[in-house]
């Protein structure tokens, strides 16, 4: 073998070894890692009851409720399995909506009331003009109508 | 065609020379094509409406950022297996342009951010390991600046670009691994795109603008490098003396 082709294997074997190791530490972090819980999971008691966390999902359709303050909302985060309710007091961003995505920071009280210091909207990465997603929306709704469920 | 023939830096100080204004011209031009379908030919979309316009810049700018680390990465390892001194001048040229496009992946990212999830930075996987690539890109321009002794420094430098090469693959697939407020990748090599067409055309022009770019700036500075590096040879001599 050539000290070169060493040198090489050598290259190839350390890289391997971080690799390797880098597996294991990120494994180790996994819950660390996590941006956000989903409602599945906070339910399964896996989200921290006695610190901040973050909760992740769908906006409820139909969900939204302003209060009487004109400053608080109430909205429902949903993974279509399980759901929380959520008030939050403060702006929200341009693209909060019902039925897109949706990232609250805050605690969840005793109730079952989660309630956020700060709602980031997580938009997905599909890209098209407004008149496609409108032709999508009409296919959608064509759909439903023909085949009953 | 020997292949080695090219790894003597004079022969490639020359061809480099001649490649130049072909890679100027093709980013400039690139970068006009790609900026004209973005503003003006790409219709807004129908959640995000003009923001989302930023993709023409965020995006090439991001893969550019996490592959010229990989090209870097690829020069080390030659580099350290066969002692080719070009290799290492190749990773040292390409490095401040690696480091400006993590630069502004991250700056334009904010941009976007700001508006459309309503915050300038999370700590989530992808921002977080984007934001390491652009300290392991400094880290190792200043180490190559702190050691005088070419050959050490060449080694060095190699050596962390290899090891911090872990991060590349982290970041690719975090927003798979793990929830993160980023979204997932619109186009990759394993499905189709989830974008309209001209916007996706719009992209990989200003793709093929980025790449472009950084070969034209990463050879001007491989010809500076090999010219301070030979400047005791006759070649290296001669030239220096007509400027």
């Amino acid at each position: 073998m050539k000290s070169r082709h060493k040198k090489l294997l050598a290259i190839g074997l350390g890289l391997a070894g971080i690799g390797i190791a880098a597996a294991l530490i990120l494994n180790a972090f996994q819950s660390n890692l996590v941006f956000f819980f989903s409602p599945t999971e906070v339910t399964e008691g896996k989200a921290p009851t006695d610190r901040a966390f973050r909760i992740g999902g769908l906006v409820e359709d139909g969900s939204v409720q302003r209060q009487p303050d004109g400053l608080t909302v109430r909205f429902v985060v949903t993974d279509t399995a399980k759901s929380i309710p959520v008030a939050y007091k403060g702006i929200l961003p341009d693209l909060f909506k019902e039925g897109k995505g949706v990232v609250a920071e805050g605690k969840l009280g005793t109730d079952g009331l989660f309630t956020a210091t700060q709602v980031l909207a997580k938009h997905d990465e599909n890209y098209m003009p407004p008149e496609a997603a409108h032709a999508l929306e009409q296919a959608a709704k064509a759909q439903k109508t023909v085949v009953p469920q | 065609m020997n292949l080695y023939h090219f790894a003597s830096p004079s022969t490639f100080y020359h061809l480099a020379g001649k490649l130049i204004p072909w890679f100027a011209w093709g980013a400039g031009i690139l970068t006009l094509w790609g900026l004209y379908i973005g503003f003006f030919q790409a219709p807004t979309d129908f959640q995000q409406s003009e923001a989302y316009r930023i993709i023409f810049i965020h995006v090439p700018a991001a893969w550019m950022s996490m592959f010229i680390y990989l090209v870097m990465a690829f020069w080390g390892a030659i580099g350290l297996a066969f002692n080719t001194r070009l290799s290492f001048m190749m990773a040292r040229a390409l490095a401040p342009t690696g480091a400006m496009f993590t630069f502004v992946a991250l700056w334009t990212g904010a941009w976007w951010g700001k508006p459309m999830w309503g915050a300038w930075w999370v700590w989530d996987a992808r921002l977080t390991s984007e934001l390491i690539l652009l300290f392991l890109y400094v880290g190792i321009i200043a180490l190559w600046a702190a050691i005088d002794d070419i050959k050490r420094g060449d080694r060095a430098g190699s050596l962390l670009t290899l090891i911090g090469a872990i991060n590349v693959p982290i970041i690719y697939f975090s927003v798979k691994w793990w929830n993160t407020l980023h979204q997932g990748a619109s186009v990759s090599l394993t499905k189709a795109p989830s974008m309209a067409a001209i916007m996706l055309q719009g992209m990989l022009v200003m793709a093929f603008a980025a790449w472009f770019y950084t070969i034209a700036v990463a050879l001007v500075r491989v010809r500076r490098i090999i010219l301070e590096r030979e400047r005791h040879t006759d070649w290296a001599k001669a030239i220096l003396a007509e400027d």
